[in-house]
């Protein structure tokens, strides 16, 4: 089997928290108005991006995640007003990590999405569901089972 | 006037937006424009009825008229658009379209010491060189 | 062992028409510490309900995992439910099976199989929810109402009647507002004064309502129920007891400045009062330009007052006061017009905007309501009016219609041909908007009876040409670029929120948009909510509107806040961060994340090998504490943890996705 035809039959596995209030709802409108996308990502809830810890990012590495999307209200529109300041700082230090150790950057990503971009929201999941699928399946930091 | 939907998305109306990079739809007809340009009184059809033209895909007849010639590419439309839309680029595309399809280049840049001598204003001269030239 | 009940909705055909929901409970009965797995066309109905309720009682469920639609659309629908069979109404959750996945894939295995992983993840988290319970807390009975133009009378007035204090702070010397200043009102023609001064009195005279006029907001703190907030009276150097309101003092004052109430149109003292009907009607000195307080000299005015009521010693008093609610009112200001150079504002008198049009026909106004030309002070023959000056204009004003400028313009073109028969108007327009009860009728009317000229286009250009203004316009409709004479050029410029409209929703924690104007909560079902409890909307300051829809929203913004004021308590959201004291080392780096200063550090005493050892730790003040999890995210030891969403609930929830 080639490599391309095996990128081809891989589905990658999409872990994405998203904020409760733009991202999570954002998600919802998507639905709300049939904007389809791949059913590789699977979200979790969480109040705020400033709730997502590091550690939650390198445990879904770890448990074989090919790559996570944190997604949170627009900066200055956060609903506890500062909380994406924290993430956006957080995380930037957090992708040099992961570079460090040598996990491709593509697969960490942080977005903003409003409550009302659904169709931001569809294609960012196509879009990084596209990229994956052509990087391939992600080895690094991944528990031997 | 018939209007179709070939027409209506004519490769000629992709080839001016390409070149001009400009997004015709974006006008909402305020005819700030036409009222604000300076040489309106000489044109056949009036800046803003060029954009109009140009969403209905009728590019022909904005090819065939004097306007995109008179057009001083002064860039006053430009400057009053409320929707962005710089008409003076979509003008310099209009001429483009037909220079490159017919004779090329009417400025040359070894015409400029005469022309200028004659006393042309240098300005007019770069205006010039943006309408003349492909 | 849990004993988890898994509750699969079909929503009909929503999710059933692309999930096999069969496969799905077959799957979720192997998942661990599922006991039950059923179903139900549409499980937020009542026969749905009933089954959750008596499955909870049968099975001895002590979790719920129900897999619909988007928890932010049920969830509290399904912990009531719960609630009601005796299960603590924290230990449900929602898979969210329908927005999340049967409406955004085609594939019926693709999208059975995600389904199978949301409710796994779900059944993941449950099996590690704890029970949890809301603290009840007291609701202050008061409302502060900020702005006191039409919005903030009407929400003012409403709130008051039915028994609840209400506090009205205004910047400005009195109340009133916008529509103190306008004429007359479209499409009635009725005097904007006439309707607006009655109430301005009954709100000054109102039992329940305490005015604050010349106040600002200096600080808001606290949450729903219990803001509190710090408002800052400003010296008016009047004391109000003593003043009759006689006018003698601003009679004799000698400093002359433009007054903002006429739009600069004229002059007021530095001791004034903006406007004769002004409630209070008691003057205020403008200490920016009073003899006195520039050059200590003068005090004409505290010589002549008969009351003895002028007071130079007078100070800013601040004052702090506990509110269940507020209801914000702002208003709105007109966009500058400092980039429209080819308008000529500014560089012409007779070049006006719409809001000094209205002073100069306002019979209280600078002219005492003879519409004359700045220039000369003679009748203007032909007027020539721009719509869109700033509104639909994204490169340069704002990309969002104003909404009232075509029927105010139709407005003052009715009203100039009545003052002067002979007059002719012309308005430049692009669109004109008539969405409303008799705005057409009355739009036509400007046209077909008193003869406006409607000319299609916008104008390029106006200048001066001797005492005329010389007007460089097209008609798009004929295609005929035209130039016109006119005596009088007047501007339909755009509305923008007040300018520091934003600084005031930093301090009240409520939301501004692009263009600065506070956001509803929902733009369809919440309109005159704020993201944030217990704050609603009213007024331009959310959106440009007109009169009679600001009295609606105002309205419905008192009528939510008397819903809110009318309870004795309050439920507190329980899902807020918790101190495991046993972990936290005090290092106290959550205390810079937080938000709302709902962390404090206190010390505690424990025994350590016998001896008594005092140390640092972090304290959470559930009151303020709003759930965003920032601290459980910045705590290096793991010992701060948001409930409802603690670091063990995430972690089993990566888990079981990537399992």
């Amino acid at each position: 089997m080639s490599v391309v035809e095996e990128h081809h039959l891989f589905e990658p596995m999409i872990v994405a928290f998203c904020c409760n209030w733009c991202s999570y709802a954002g998600a919802d409108l998507a639905g709300t108005g049939r904007m389809s996308y791949p059913a590789n990502v699977r979200i979790v809830r969480v109040p705020c991006s400033s709730r997502v810890s590091p550690n939650f990012i390198l445990r879904a590495f770890q448990r074989g995640a090919d790559a996570v999307v944190v997604a949170g209200c627009h900066p200055g529109d956060c609903h506890y007003v500062s909380g994406n300041y924290h993430a956006r700082r957080r995380f930037s230090a957090l992708r040099r990590f992961l570079e460090f150790v040598g996990i491709e950057t593509e697969r960490f990503e942080i977005h903003w999405i409003s409550a009302s971009e659904g169709n931001k929201f569809a294609a960012i999941m196509k879009d990084v569901t596209d990229k994956i699928r052509v990087l391939g399946p992600n080895r690094k930091l991944r528990d031997v089972r | 006037m018939k209007i179709t939907t070939a027409q209506l998305n004519g490769e000629l109306k992709a080839e001016i937006a390409q070149i001009s990079g400009e997004h015709v739809a974006d006008c909402y007809q305020c005819g700030k424009c036409s009222a604000a340009c300076p040489v309106n009184e000489y044109m056949d059809i009036l800046p803003h009825q060029v954009l109009r033209l140009l969403q209905l895909g009728m590019t022909e007849k904005v090819l065939e008229s004097k306007t995109i010639w008179v057009c001083a590419a002064c860039f006053t439309c430009a400057g009053r658009c409320p929707r962005d839309v710089d008409l003076a680029v979509v003008m310099e595309a209009l001429r483009a379209v037909l220079l490159r399809k017919r004779e090329g280049s009417r400025l040359k840049g070894e015409e400029m010491p005469a022309l200028l001598r004659k006393g042309m204003p240098e300005q007019g001269i770069v205006s010039g060189f943006r309408k003349y030239t492909k | 062992m849990r004993r988890i009940g898994v509750f699969v909705c079909w929503c009909g055909t929503n999710i059933g028409a692309t999930v096999d929901l069969e496969t799905v409970m077959e799957k979720a009965r192997q998942m661990p510490g599922v006991v039950f797995a059923g179903d139900n066309k549409y499980m937020c109905s009542e026969i749905g309900q009933t089954l959750i309720r008596d499955t909870i009682v049968q099975e001895r469920l002590d979790r719920v995992v129900v897999a619909s639609c988007s928890p932010r659309m049920h969830e509290l629908t399904f912990r009531k439910t719960a609630a009601a069979a005796g299960l603590n109404p924290y230990l449900v959750e929602i898979a969210n099976i329908r927005e999340h996945c049967s409406w955004v894939h085609k594939d019926k295995a693709e999208a059975t199989q995600k389904a199978i992983s949301l409710v796994r993840t779900a059944v993941a988290k449950a099996a590690r929810n704890k029970p949890l319970q809301a603290d009840q807390f007291a609701v202050t009975h008061r409302a502060l109402v900020i702005g006191a133009g039409i919005a903030g009378i009407q929400a003012a007035l409403d709130i008051g009647e039915t028994g609840f204090e209400v506090d009205l702070v205004e910047r400005t010397p009195s109340i009133g507002g916008r529509m103190a200043q306008l004429d007359k009102t479209f499409p009635t023609l009725d005097c904007s004064a006439c309707i607006l001064t009655p109430k301005m009195v009954d709100v000054a005279v109102h039992p329940k309502i305490n005015l604050y006029t010349y106040s600002e907001i200096e600080a808001v703190e606290g949450y729903v129920g219990n803001f509190e907030v710090t408002l800052r009276q400003k010296a008016r150097s009047i004391d109000k007891e003593k003043c009759t309101g006689c006018g003698i003092c601003y009679e004799k004052c000698p400093s002359k400045v433009d007054g903002e109430f006429e739009e600069g149109m004229s002059k007021r003292k530095a001791i004034y009062v903006p406007f004769p009907q002004a409630v209070p009607n008691v003057p205020v000195i403008d200490r920016e330009n009073c003899r006195w307080f520039t050059k200590e000299k003068c005090g004409v005015c505290k010589k002549v007052c008969p009351a003895d009521a002028v007071d130079f010693e007078q100070s800013d008093q601040l004052i702090k006061q506990k509110y269940g609610a507020i209801v914000v009112a702002t208003g709105f200001d007109l966009v500058d017009l400092d980039e429209f150079g080819e308008f000529g504002y500014g560089k012409h008198p007779d070049i006006i905007t719409s809001m000094e049009f209205e002073r100069l026909v306002n019979a209280s106004g600078p002219t005492g309501g003879k519409l004359l030309r700045p220039s000369n002070q003679e009748p203007p023959r032909n007027v020539v009016f721009i719509h869109c000056v700033g509104s639909r204009d994204k490169s340069r004003g704002k990309p969002y219609c104003s909404k009232i400028c075509c029927m105010y313009t139709a407005k003052h073109a009715i009203l100039l041909k009545e003052k002067y028969p002979k007059s002719q108007a012309y308005v430049f327009y692009i669109d004109v908007r008539t969405a409303g009860k008799e705005f057409e009728e009355f739009h036509r009317r400007a046209v077909e009876e008193y003869g406006a000229a409607y000319l299609r286009g916008i104008v390029g250009k106006v200048f001066p040409s001797g005492d005329k203004l010389l007007v460089n316009g097209v008609d798009t409709l004929s295609n005929q670029t035209v130039e016109l004479e006119a005596d009088l050029v007047v501007l339909a410029t755009a509305i923008t929120p007040r300018r520091d409209a934003a600084a005031l929703g930093r301090m009240l924690g409520i939301g501004t948009d692009g263009h600065n104007y506070f956001v509803e909560a929902h733009p369809k079902l919440r309109p005159v909510e704020s993201h944030t409890a217990g704050i609603f909307l009213a007024g331009t300051c959310q959106g440009p509107r007109d009169i009679p829809e600001t009295v609606a929203q105002a309205g419905g913004a008192a009528a939510k806040a008397i819903a809110l004021l009318s309870k004795e308590t309050l439920l507190s959201d329980p899902c807020v961060s918790n101190v495991n004291e046993s972990l936290c080392t005090g290092c106290l780096a959550c205390l810079p994340v937080c938000p709302y200063k709902a962390i404090s550090e206190k010390t505690i005493t424990e025994k350590v090998h016998g001896q008594e050892r005092r140390r640092l730790v972090a304290e959470i003040n559930n009151a303020l504490c709003q759930g965003c999890g920032a601290c459980s995210t910045a705590c290096r030891p793991g010992a701060m943890n948001l409930l409802g969403f603690t670091n063990e609930q995430l972690l089993a929830e990566v888990d079981a996705i990537c399992l």
